[in-house]
C-alpha cells in the first residue's frame, strides 16, 4: 500500500543526504519524495511517497525520528488530506490536432503553458489518479518529455503538521547558522 | 568573553565538558589544534598507534567508566581509518565522540590532499555528525554533540574541523543549555503502557527477562534485581547485558544467544511472558526471529522506539530509559513467585550442564584459563575480549558479575578490538587490573597499541589464546562446512619475543600447571604483561544454535548438528585430536 509521509526538517546541509541515506540503508523503497520551504524559517518540509505494508511504514518513521535534524513526521495516509501533484507535459500536436488536445485538457482542468507548430505544453496539478489518467490520455499522441513533482499533502480541517513552539532563543541562533557556508565567501568552485 | 582560536575553542570545550583525556593522532590538518595543545594541559593526549586503536580506546574507556569517550584523527586516511571504531561504538550504544580534521574551507570538495569526505562517509554509523563551517559554532557543536552523545541511546557523535577553522579567531561563548528541537528523548514509560505489562507480567505464569545493555549503559542493574526479585522472575542475559546480575544470584539464569546456555535458551523458547530490558532483540541473542517462542506475549522497554517491532512483535511495547520504567514496573506488579517454573529451569540446567563446562582432564583450554583469571583477577577488574571462540568462552566462565566488568564488541564483532579497548579501560580505570582476553588472530589486527602502553605505563595484562586457528571460523567450518578448512590455519610470531621487542614481560605457558604461576606472575608485575598461552588447537564452543536456527534448536554435540541440518551422522570421526 503507498503511504504519504511528511517529515518536518531542519533545513540544513546534508539533511537531504541523511534521510536518502536512511531509506537505502534498510532497503525501504521511496516512490516520490518533494522537498520545499515552509511557513516557519529553517524547517523544510519533505513529502515521501512509499510502498510497503503498515510495519514497514512504522518502521520508517522511527527510523526517521532518530535523525536529529528530523522534527516530526507524520503519516498522512490515514488522514483526510489533500493530496497533490504537478506535472508538466510535453505533447506532440500537429495544429489539426490541436482542439481534441485542448478538450481534454479542459475536461481534466489543465493547461496550455506553451505551444508551438509541432507541440503543446501542459500543466496539471491533481491527485495523482487524475494525472495518471490525463497522461494516459495523452500518450496517443506521444508525449515528448515529462516532469512530475512527486506528491504533497496537507491534512484537511485546522490541524496542523508543524512545529510552532518557541524555542530558546541560542538554540535557534544555532539552528539557522550551524554548518553554513559564511555568505561573503565565495562557493570554492566559483573563480573570483 | 573572550576571542580565541577555533582550537582553544575547541579544547577548552572539551575541558567543559569534563573530558580529560582524548586518544589522538596528529596530520597535517589538526596542527593547529596540536599547537594550542601544551595551554590546555588538563586534557590528556595519549598518541596511539593506529587511528582504530584510537577510536577502540574511547569505546573502552567509555563502557569502563559509562563517561565519554573522545578520539581524534587527521583528515583523509586518519579519519577512514576511525570507521571501524565509530561503527563499533554505534552498535554497542558507546557513548562516544569522535573528532576529525578536515582541509582548509577552501579546498573542501576540491580533492586536495588528504581530503575524504568524512561526513558524508560517516553518516550512517553515527547517532549524528558535524561538519563545522565557523568557529563560533564550535562551542555549541560540541555541547550540542556531547548531550546527543551521553543521553537517550548512547551512541557516537562525529565532528568534522576544517583546518582553518581552528586557525580563525571566534568570541567562546559557552551554551547554559542545550536545546534540540528534533531530539527529546523519553525517559519514563507511557503509564497506561506500563499498567497493560504489569497486568501481563502478574498474569504470567512463566515469565522470563531478558537482560540487555541497556542495563549497564542506563545504570538499572539494582532497579533489574528488585523487579526480579518482587515478581519472582529468572533472568537471562544477552551477552552484552552481563553483568547486570550478579550470576549467583539465585534468579540468574546466564548467558542466552547462540552460545547461551541449552537452559537459557529453552527458558526463553518455553517462557509464557518475555520481558525484554535495553535489549535490541538481535539476531545472535534470539535466533531466527520467527520461531523465538513465537506464542509468548512480548513486554519489551527499550528507550529507542525504533528497536520496538523491528525484528520481534512487542504485546506492549514501552519507550523509555530502564532506569525509570523498571522501578514504574515494579510499582505497578503485584510480588509473586514461579517456583515450579524455576525448578524447570533448575531441572534442565543439571541435565545439561557438562555441554557448558570446562573440559575435564590436563590439557590446556581457553575455558580453563579463562576460568583461572577470573578467579585471580576477581570482580573487581576489568575485562576486555577481542571476537570469537575465546569471547564466547570468556562471557561463558569468567562469571560477569558486575556492570561494566566485561568490555567486548557484540554488535559489529571487530576483531582486534580487544588490546585498544582494553588501553582505553586502563586509562579510565587506573587502579582496577584489566585483563584482555585475546585471540591469536584479533590479537595480531592491533597490538602495535602495545607501543602506547609502554609510552603511558598503562599496565595491561594481554591474554593470547593461541591455537592458531581463526577459532570460531574453523568450528563453522567443521561443523557446517563438513571439515573443509579453508584460509583458518595461521602461523603465529613468537608472542614472548615480541613482548620483549616491546620491552615487556612475555610468558609462555604451554602446560596446564603453569597457568597459575603465569597468572600471579602477570599480576605481580607493574607493567604490561603478554601471556602467549598454547592452547588446544580444534576445541569447539557448545552448545550452538547454528545461524538461521531457532533457539528451541539449541545443540550440544556436532551429530545434533549433523541431524539439525539433515546430514546422516559421520561413521567414523575424520579428524583426531578434536575435541567433539
Amino acid at each position: 500500500m503507498k503511504h504519504t509521509v511528511v517529515a518536518l526538517v531542519e533545513d540544513r546541509p546534508g539533511v537531504l543526504n541523511r534521510v536518502a541515506s536512511l531509506f537505502r540503508r534498510r532497503g525501504f523503497n521511496i516512490d516520490s519524495l518533494a522537498v520545499g520551504t515552509t511557513e516557519q524559517r529553517g524547517i523544510s518540509r519533505m513529502t515521501i511517497v512509499l510502498d510497503g505494508a503498515d510495519g514497514i511504514v512504522e518502521q520508517v518513521e522511527k527510523q526517521l525520528y532518530k535523525l536529529i535534524d528530523v522534527v516530526k513526521v507524520s503519516d498522512l495516509t490515514k488522514e483526510e488530506a489533500v493530496i497533490r501533484e504537478l506535472a508538466l507535459i510535453k505533447v506532440r500536436c500537429s495544429p489539426e490536432q490541436r482542439r481534441e488536445i485542448l478538450d481534454l485538457v479542459d475536461i481534466f482542468r489543465a493547461q496550455a503553458v506553451d505551444v508551438s507548430p509541432t507541440s503543446l505544453m501542459l500543466q496539471i496539478t491533481a491527485a495523482t489518479e487524475t494525472l495518471d489518467a490525463f497522461i494516459e490520455n495523452l500518450r496517443p499522441y506521444g508525449i515528448r518529455e515529462m516532469v512530475r513533482t512527486g506528491r504533497i499533502a496537507v491534512t484537511r480541517g485546522a490541524r496542523a503538521t508543524a512545529v510552532h513552539e518557541r524555542e530558546a532563543a541560542p538554540a535557534e541562533r544555532f539552528h539557522e547558522q550551524a554548518g553554513r557556508r559564511p555568505e561573503e565567501d565565495a562557493l570554492p568552485y566559483v573563480s573570483k | 568573553m573572550t576571542k580565541m582560536s577555533g582550537a582553544d575553542i575547541v579544547l577548552e570545550s572539551l575541558k567543559r565538558l569534563g573530558v580529560d583525556v582524548v586518544f589522538g593522532y596528529p596530520g597535517g590538518v589538526v596542527l593547529p589544534l596540536y599547537d594550542r595543545w601544551p595551554s590546555h594541559p588538563e586534557v590528556r593526549h595519549i598518541l596511539v598507534r593506529h587511528e582504530q586503536g584510537g577510536g577502540h580506546a574511547a569505546d573502552g574507556y567509555a563502557r569502563a567508566t559509562g563517561k565519554l569517550g573522545v578520539a581524534l584523527a587527521t583528515s583523509g586516511p586518519g579519519a577512514t581509518n576511525l570507521v571501524t571504531a565509530i561503527t563499533n561504538a554505534m552498535m554497542d550504544s558507546v557513548p562516544t565522540l569522535f573528532i576529525t580534521g578536515n582541509v582548509a574551507r577552501n579546498l573542501l570538495g576540491r580533492d586536495g590532499f588528504q581530503e575524504a569526505d568524512i561526513t558524508g562517509i560517516t553518516m550512517p554509523i553515527v547517532k549524528h555528525n558535524y561538519l563545522v563551517m565557523r568557529p563560533e559554532d564550535l562551542a555549541y557543536t560540541f555541547a550540542e554533540a556531547a548531550h546527543i552523545a551521553t543521553t537517550g541511546r548512547k551512541g557516537p557523535v562525529h565532528i568534522d574541523i576544517p583546518k582553518d577553522v581552528f586557525i580563525e579567531e571566534a568570541e567562546f561563548e559557552w551554551p547554559s543549555e542545550v536545546t534540540i528541537r528534533g531530539y527529546r528523548p523519553v525517559s519514563r514509560g507511557n503509564p497506561a503502557q506500563v499498567k497493560r505489562a504489569a497486568a501481563m507480567i502478574d498474569a504470567a505464569e512463566r515469565s522470563i527477562i531478558f537482560a540487555g545493555h541497556g542495563i549497564i549503559l542506563g545504570g538499572a542493574a539494582e532497579e533489574l534485581r528488585s523487579f526480579a526479585e518482587k515478581t519472582g522472575t529468572p533472568i537471562l542475559n544477552t551477552l552484552l547485558g552481563l553483568g547486570s546480575i550478579d550470576p549467583g544470584h539465585v534468579l540468574a539464569y546466564g548467558m542466552m544467544g547462540m552460545h547461551g546456555s541449552y537452559w537459557a535458551n529453552h527458558a526463553a523458547s518455553n517462557a509464557d511472558v518475555i520481558i525484554a530490558l535495553g535489549m535490541r532483540m538481535d539476531d545472535r541473542a534470539l535466533g531466527r526471529f520467527e520461531d523465538m517462542n513465537p506464542t509468548a506475549k512480548i513486554v519489551h522497554i527499550d528507550i529507542d522506539p525504533a528497536e520496538h517491532n523491528k525484528n520481534i512483535m512487542a504485546t506492549v511495547p514501552i519507550v523509555g530509559d530502564v532506569k525509570e520504567v523498571l522501578p514504574q514496573l515494579t510499582e505497578a506488579v503485584q510480588s509473586n513467585s514461579h517456583v515450579e517454573w524455576l525448578r524447570w529451569i533448575d531441572r534442565l540446567r543439571v541435565d545439561h550442564k557438562s555441554s557448558m563446562s570446562v573440559p575435564d582432564g590436563t590439557a590446556l583450554t581457553t575455558q580453563y584459563v579463562c576460568t583461572r583469571i577470573a578467579e585471580a583477577a576477581g570482580p573487581e577488574a576489568v575485562i576486555t575480549t577481542g571476537v570469537g571462540q575465546h569471547q564466547m568462552w570468556a562471557a561463558q566462565f569468567m562469571n560477569i558479575s558486575r556492570p561494566h566488568q566485561l568490555i567486548t564488541s557484540g554488535g559489529l564483532g571487530t576483531m582486534g578490538f580487544e588490546v585498544p579497548a582494553a588501553m582505553g579501560a586502563q586509562v579510565a580505570c587506573p587502579d582496577r587490573t584489566v585483563w584482555t582476553i585475546c585471540g591469536d588472530g584479533g590479537f595480531q589486527m592491533t597490538f602495535q597499541e602495545i607501543a602506547t602502553m609502554v609510552d603511558e605505563r598503562l599496565p595491561v595484562k594481554m591474554a593470547i589464546m593461541n591455537n592458531g586457528y581463526l577459532g570460531m571460523v574453523r568450528q563453522w567450518q567443521e561443523l557446517i562446512y563438513q571439515d573443509n578448512y579453508v584460509s583458518v590455519a595461521m602461523s603465529q610470531p613468537d608472542f614472548v619475543k615480541l613482548a620483549e621487542a616491546y620491552g615487556i614481560k612475555g610468558i609462555l605457558v604451554t602446560d596446564q600447571s603453569q597457568v597459575d604461576d603465569a597468572i600471579a606472575e602477570a599480576h605481580a608485575h607493574d607493567g604490561p604483561v603478554l601471556i602467549d598461552f598454547r592452547v588446544e588447537a580444534e576445541g569447539n564452543v557448545w552448545p550452538m544454535v547454528p545461524a538461521g536456527a531457532s533457539l528451541s534448536e539449541t545443540v550440544e554435540s556436532p551429530d545434533e548438528v549433523d541431524a539439525l541440518l539433515g546430514r546422516p551422522p559421520k561413521a567414523v570421526p575424520t579428524r583426531t585430536g578434536a575435541a567433539r
